[in-house]
């Protein structure tokens, strides 16, 4: 499917090119072109209302569920395009998983969780030892193994909020995505539990790309290889983190940093 | 900048208005609780008539005899298990068809003419009178579909009449399942149908649940739907299948304290409290359901 002059990049986890999305009649992105690096973090700011979210549920196509939005422009993932003909949703939504502002674990075990998108796809269940381990693995990966090991029979909406939002990123991994979104991950975090997923952020750096929404301009420029400011629905600046918080190229851009608005 | 400071003379002390509006306000207070009592007692009176007339005619017998005499003697057999034949014949339409509907409201159908047509339908429909219901049944399913006068088509007209009820307690159920769980499932790729079947359906088992009891509790004491549709004044057989016609609590108790003029004084009662009984207990069971779901928050 790919259109001859569009080379596919395999070290670019996220390609958007000439981007536009309305909801109805109101044109929420223009024109936005973004290269995400793979294995890096993209932290995405910008004030309250200028699309972030919207280009985010855009990369998993679950802003079609809306059913009144509509799209122009292409997206690839890992140089596939998402809107091929042959691409579908659900093989898209299984590469790249979305977590969200508030943990919203379901409400089976901790392990059912874990378990959940695996179950879904495979046409028999994997065997019991392969349903463990890949539980394992997933809880291992995102620090939560030794404190729930004795309790995966348990609630997840038991857990702690910190804990329940480890879950929410553990329970995307079995399915071995390629890119995660999160959507504001921490803001419904104590600083310390934000601490500790932030952590667990960077730890998946490199295994995984990810691209966060923040509003946390400190979250940002600790916890990112590189950082894309939006501004009304489109893309103002992109570049290294270390440099847009030194040295940012637009005046828009300083002052959203320093808090002149947003 | 000097603070404001403005104390009354007499500390907080009230006023007269104050007190006049505190009279105001207990007076108001008695009125409406005063009303809200006397609601209770029709409750309770027609409880109390019907448990002091009519327990003296309750037994095991009761129940388990076929009636005599046009009902004057023997018990309500017939009409006991004529009336758990109906019900469950009911419960059996209503239940998938309401369940269904329910899930396509709540789950898949998106605002529009078509989808507020629906709504508009079911509330119209919960609002059409029983004998109404009952004079569609005669003409849809005992003459149109041919199902003749027979439990079949009684129970159906029961369906339709009973329709609106699972369909509002099963949407309200699907509904309180929170928007988070299916946008999890959707973003991890699940379909509608997943989400709806591994996550939306089994935290709302309790609603259905309780839509199903009260469409029992309806069927049981409705008369009118059933009376033109299946249901007979007497018959000594217990029906064999849903082309029987049969007797029915409901219109047992229409006809042994109006058309039967040798009837004990005590048999009217006795089958009115065993209607009640069962439409209470039923409510009740209802009720408790509803309340433990509360009560208990699963997230
Ligand atoms: N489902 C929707 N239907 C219609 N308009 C929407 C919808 N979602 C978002 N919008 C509009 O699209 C614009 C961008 O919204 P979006 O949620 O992407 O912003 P955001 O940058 O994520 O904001 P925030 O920081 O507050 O989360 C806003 O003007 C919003 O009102
Ligand atoms: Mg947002």
């Amino acid at each position: 499917m790919a259109e001859p002059q569009a080379e596919p990049s395999a070290d670019l986890a996220i390609e958007v090119r000439g981007l536009n999305l309305w909801y109805g009649t109101f044109q929420a992105l223009f024109e936005v072109d973004l290269d995400i690096e793979a294995g890096n973090v993209t932290a995405l700011i910008g004030p309250s209302g200028c699309g972030k979210s919207t280009l985010l549920r855009s990369c998993n196509r679950i802003v079609e569920r809306l059913g009144y939005v509509s799209t122009t422009g292409t997206i690839r993932v890992l140089g596939h395009d998402i809107h091929a003909g042959t691409a579908s949703p659900i093989q898209v939504r299984r590469h790249v998983g979305m977590v969200f502002q508030r943990p919203n674990p379901l409400p089976l075990s901790i392990r059912d969780n874990v378990l959940f998108a695996q179950r879904l796809h495979a046409a028999h269940g994997p065997s019991r030892a392969d349903q463990d381990a890949a539980v394992e693995q997933a809880l291992r990966e995102v620090l939560l193994w030794d404190r729930v090991k004795d309790r995966l029979h348990h609630r997840a909406t038991g857990l702690s909020l910190e804990e329940q939002q480890k879950l929410c990123i553990a329970r995307l991994l079995p399915t071995k995505p390629a890119v995660l979104l999160m959507d504001e991950p921490c803001s419904a975090l104590d600083p310390a539990a934000t601490a500790a997923v932030e952590d667990l952020i960077w730890s998946l750096r490199g295994r995984y790309s990810i691209l966060i929404v923040t509003h946390n301009m400190a979250q940002a420029r600790r916890a990112s290889d590189q950082c894309v400011f939006m501004l009304m629905g489109r893309v103002v600046e992109h570049s290294a983190t270390e440099q847009m918080f030194v040295a940012p190229q637009r005046q828009e851009t300083a002052d959203y940093i320093e808090g002149r608005f947003g | 900048m000097t603070a404001v400071r403005t104390v009354p003379t007499d500390g907080f002390a009230t006023t007269s208005r104050e007190r006049r509006a505190l009279t105001v306000q207990h007076a108001a207070r008695l009125l409406f609780l005063l009303v809200a009592l006397l609601l209770l007692a029709p409750v309770l009176c027609i409880l109390a008539v019907l448990v002091v007339e009519g327990a003296p005619g309750l037994s095991l017998d009761f129940f388990l005899t076929k009636p005599r005499d046009n009902g004057a003697a023997g018990g309500i057999a017939t009409a006991l298990v004529g009336t758990i034949w109906l019900t469950m014949g009911a419960l059996v339409l209503a239940l998938p068809l309401g369940v269904a509907a329910a899930i396509y409201l709540s789950e898949y159908a998106r605002d529009n003419w078509l989808t507020r047509t629906i709504q508009v339908a079911i509330v119209n429909l919960a609002g059409v009178p029983s004998i109404v219901h009952a004079l569609f049944g005669v003409g849809a399913f005992v003459y149109f579909l041919g199902f003749g006068k027979s439990i079949l088509a009684a129970s159906c007209t029961l369906a339709v009449m009973t329709l609106p009820v699972v369909i509002v307690s099963t949407r309200e159920a699907l509904q309180a399942v929170p928007k988070a769980f299916r946008e999890a499932c959707w973003n991890m790729g699940a379909t509608r149908w997943q989400t709806i079947w591994h996550i939306v359906l089994p935290n709302s088992g309790g609603g259905i649940l309780t839509g199903l009891i009260l469409v029992v509790s309806r069927a049981v004491g409705e008369t009118a739907p059933i009376m033109f549709t299946g249901a007979v004044f007497l018959r000594a057989l217990y029906p064999s299948s849903v082309f029987d016609k049969t007797m029915a609590l409901s219109l047992h108790l229409f006809n042994v304290s109006t058309q039967v003029t040798n009837v004990p004084r005590h048999v009217p009662f006795a089958v009115a409290l065993t209607l009640i009984m069962v439409v209470l207990a039923m409510n009740a069971i209802a009720i408790t359901f509803r309340m433990r779901l509360r009560g208990r928050k699963k997230w």
